[in-house]
C-alpha cells in the first residue's frame, strides 16, 4: 500500500523497486482509475465463481459422503455386496453408531474395479491407436486431406455419449458377441480372463472398446498438436542421416513428444474414469459382483450413481443417498487426482495452450 | 537405400499407423452411418411438428435449444469475464490459483455435477425438476472451457497493443473494450461454440436436474420438466419397438448435425481469427 503511495509521487522510484517481488503487478494497480478498479472487481467475481463451484461440489460431496462411510467401514472398499437394503422393514441394521435400512450394505469394491479396469482397458487400447493415427496423419496423410480427417477427430470428440451407448446396444455389441468374442474365448487356453461364456455383447470388453473410442480423440487431438511442434531440423537431420521415417519417429518425434503424449493419457484417462450414460447403456449394469471374464457384465461408479439415484431417494433413513454419494466421492477423488497430474505434466511440457478437456 | 530390413520394418510400422487412422475414422463413420440408416425412415417434418409424446422430437429440439440459450445468457458472460480477469487485471500469483481452480473443475465428472446439482437445487431447495438448475449444472461444466479460452484469446493479442493505449493514457477498461477485445472476439465466440457442444451432448447432469417432460418448454424456470434430445436417445434405445428405436437415432442424427453446424461455424470462426492475425502489428 505504501509502496503504491510512493509511486505515484514519483517515477524515479520505479526503476527502484524492480527488486521487489510483484513490482510489476503493483506498478499496474497505480495507473487503474476508480472505474477500472470497480470494472476489475467484478471481473475478479466472475473468475472467482469456477473456483467456488469447485469448492462447492467437493464440500457437498464429503458431507453428504460420510454418513455411509462411517456405516460401512473398512467394508466399503472390500465388501462386494452393495444394497440399499430392506426399505419397507421395520427394523434396522445398525452400524458404527448410524442407522440404516435392515440388510444394508454398502461395499463399493465391484464398482471401483469396474470403473478402473474398464478405463484401463479403454487406455490401453485408445493409446497405440491415437498415437499411431496422428503419426499417419501428421506424416503421411497428403496436406491438403488433413483438415477433412481431422473432422473424424471433431466429430468422435462431439458425438454425445448416448449416441455410442445407442450405437454399442444395437450395433456395436452385438456384432462384437457374434463375430469377434467367439474367437477371442479361444485364447481362454492360455489367458483364464479371456475364456466364455461371451454373453450378448453387454459387458467389461465391449465397455472398454467403446470408451477407448470415446477418448481417442481427447489423446489424438493433443498428440497432433504436440507432433506439429516438433523442430523440423531434427527431423530433417536424422533423415539426412540415413534414417528411414520409422526410426526418425522412434529417435526423434516420440522422445520429444513423449511426457506430453503421458499426460494426454492421463487426461484421456480421466474422461473414461468419469464417462456415465455409454457406460450405463451398455455395461450391462450388474451389481454385486466382480466380473468373472472380460465379457461379464458389470457396473461403473457413475453409471451406477445414474442407475440408483431415483430409488435411493425412497430410503427412509436417507443412508442410500449418502452411499451413493460415498461412491462418486471415490469418483471424485480419483478422477481430481489424475487431472492434476495431468495438468501439471502438461504445463511442464507446454505452454498451457493445448486443447485438453473434453476434447474438442 | 536402407537395407531391407529396415525399409520392412518402416513398411510395417507406416502400416500400422494407417491401420490405427482407419480404426478412428471407421467408429465415426459406423455410428452415423447407423443412426442415419435407423432415423431415415421417420425423418421428415413430423419430427419438427409433434411431440415426443407422439413420436414426434418438437418439445425436444425446442427444450436442447432453450437449455443452450441458457448457458449462453448464465455461464457466457460468467465465463468471459473471468478470463478477462485472468488474462488482463489477475496478479500473476491469485490468477495461477484461480486458473487452477477452474481447470480443476473442468475434470468434475459430470454425473458428480448432476448428483449435487440435484440433491441441492431440485430437492433441498424444492426446485423440482426446474430448466434453472439445469442450466446451472451444464454452467458448471461449461464454465472453465469458457474462461480457458477467452484468457488465451486475450493473452494472443500483442503486448504492444497494451503499451500503445496506455501510452495514450487510455483508461484501462477502455483500452479493453476498444483494443484488446476487438481482435479476441473470434477466439472468445470460438469458446462459446465449444461450450454449446458440449452442452448439447451432455445427459448425466440433466437427467435428474431438468427431468424430462413431452409438452414444449415453458418459461418457468422452476417446477417444470424440460425435454431435451439426449435424453429421447437414452430413453427410446431401452425401449422395445422399432419405431422408438428410429425415433431416438432421429435425435441422434438432430444432434449430429447441430455439431456439424457448430463445428463449421468453429473452423470459419479460426479462419476469421487467423485473418485478424495477420493484419495485427506485431
Amino acid at each position: 500500500m505504501r509502496l503504491r503511495q510512493r509511486q505515484r509521487g514519483s517515477v524515479d522510484l520505479r526503476g527502484a523497486i524492480g527488486g521487489i517481488p510483484g513490482w510489476r503487478a503493483r506498478l499496474a494497480d497505480a495507473d487503474l482509475s476508480p472505474g477500472d478498479r470497480v470494472v476489475r472487481g467484478v471481473l475478479l467475481v466472475a473468475a472467482i465463481i469456477p473456483v467456488l463451484t469447485l469448492l462447492f461440489l467437493t464440500a457437498e460431496m464429503v458431507q453428504s459422503a460420510v454418513p455411509a462411510l462411517v456405516y460401512a467401514g473398512g467394508s466399503f472398499f472390500t465388501g462386494q455386496l452393495f444394497t440399499f437394503g430392506n426399505l419397507y422393514a421395520t427394523g434396522q441394521t445398525v452400524s458404527h453408531g448410524i442407522h440404516a435400512p435392515l440388510g444394508a450394505a454398502y461395499g463399493a469394491l465391484p464398482f471401483i474395479v469396474g470403473t478402473l479396469a474398464s478405463s484401463m482397458i479403454a487406455l490401453a487400447i485408445a493409446l497405440p491407436v491415437s498415437v499411431g493415427a496422428v503419426l499417419a496423419l501428421v506424416e503421411r496423410v497428403p496436406r491438403r486431406l488433413q483438415p477433412g480427417l481431422s473432422v473424424f477427430l471433431e466429430l468422435l470428440a462431439g458425438i454425445p455419449s448416448v449416441a455410442y451407448g445407442f450405437w454399442g446396444v444395437l450395433y456395436f455389441g452385438p456384432a462384437l458377441a457374434q463375430h469377434l468374442y467367439p474367437v477371442l474365448s479361444r485364447l481362454g487356453v492360455v489367458l483364464p480372463f479371456m475364456r466364455g461364456p461371451v454373453g450378448a455383447g453387454e459387458g467389461l470388453l465391449t465397455t472398454s472398446l467403446i470408451l477407448a473410442v470415446m477418448i481417442v480423440p481427447i489423446i489424438a487431438a493433443t498428440t497432433r498438436e504436440l507432433v506439429r511442434t516438433v523442430p523440423i531440423l531434427a527431423k530433417e537431420g536424422a533423415l539426412a542421416l540415413g534414417m528411414t521415417p520409422y526410426e526418425t519417429v522412434r529417435v526423434v518425434t516420440l522422445p520429444f513428444i513423449r511426457n506430453g503424449i503421458l499426460a494426454a493419457a492421463i487426461l484421456g484417462w480421466a474422461r473414461a474414469l468419469g464417462e456415465t450414460m455409454a457406460v450405463l447403456m451398455i455395461s450391462g449394469d450388474f451389481l454385486n459382483a466382480l466380473p468373472a471374464n472380460v465379457y461379464s457384465p458389470f457396473s461403473t461408479i457413475a453409471a451406477t450413481i445414474v442407475d440408483l439415484l431415483d430409488s435411493a431417494l425412497t430410503d427412509p433413513t436417507g443412508m442410500a443417498v449418502h452411499a451413493l454419494a460415498a461412491i462418486g466421492l471415490v469418483l471424485l477423488v480419483i478422477t481430481l487426482a489424475t487431472n492434476l497430474v495431468g495438468r501439471m505434466i502438461i504445463r511442464r511440457v507446454t505452454t498451457g495452450v493445448l486443447p485438453v478437456g473434453r476434447g474438442i | 537405400m536402407p537395407p531391407p530390413l529396415r525399409r520392412l520394418r518402416d513398411g510395417v510400422f507406416w502400416s500400422l499407423c494407417v491401420a490405427a487412422l482407419l480404426l478412428v475414422i471407421a467408429p465415426a463413420l459406423a455410428i452415423i452411418g447407423s443412426l442415419l440408416q435407423q432415423a431415415w425412415p421417420v425423418l421428415g417434418l413430423r419430427l419438427l411438428t409433434t411431440t415426443t409424446a407422439v413420436n414426434g422430437l418438437q418439445n425436444a429440439i425446442l427444450g436442447t435449444l432453450v437449455l443452450c440459450l441458457g448457458i449462453l445468457v448464465l455461464a457466457g458472460p460468467v465465463g468471459i469475464a473471468g478470463g478477462i480477469y485472468l488474462a488482463e487485471f489477475g496478479p500473476p500469483r491469485r490468477a495461477s490459483w484461480l486458473r487452477l481452480g477452474s481447470e480443476t473443475l473442468a475434470g468434475i465428472p459430470s454425473i458428480v455435477v448432476g448428483y449435487v446439482a440435484y440433491l441441492v437445487l431440485d430437492e433441498e431447495m424444492h426446485w423440482g425438476y426446474s430448466l434453472l438448475a439445469g442450466i446451472l449444472a451444464l454452467s458448471a461444466i461449461v464454465l472453465p472451457y469458457i474462461v480457458k479460452t477467452t484468457e488465451v484469446a486475450l493473452r494472443q493479442v500483442p503486448t504492444t497493443l497494451r503499451e500503445g493505449a496506455s501510452a495514450l493514457g487510455l483508461p484501462r477498461v477502455t483500452t479493453l473494450r476498444r483494443v484488446l477485445l476487438p481482435p479476441a472476439i473470434p477466439g472468445i465466440a470460438s469458446g462459446l461454440v465449444v461450450a454449446l457442444a458440449i452442452s448439447v451432448g451432455e445427459t448425466a447432469p440433466l437427467l435428474y436436474t431438468v427431468g424430462f417432460s413431452d409438452r414444449n418448454p415453458t418459461p418457468d424456470l422452476f417446477q417444470h420438466p424440460v425435454g431435451y434430445l439426449t435424453y429421447v436417445v437414452f430413453l427410446n434405445a431401452t425401449l422395445p419397438t422399432q419405431q422408438e428405436h428410429q425415433v431416438a437415432a432421429a435425435a441422434g442424427v438432430l444432434i449430429v448435425v447441430i455439431l456439424l453446424v457448430l463445428i463449421g461455424a468453429g473452423r470459419a470462426i479460426a479462419r476469421r481469427a487467423a485473418r485478424h492475425a495477420a493484419r495485427m502489428p506485431v
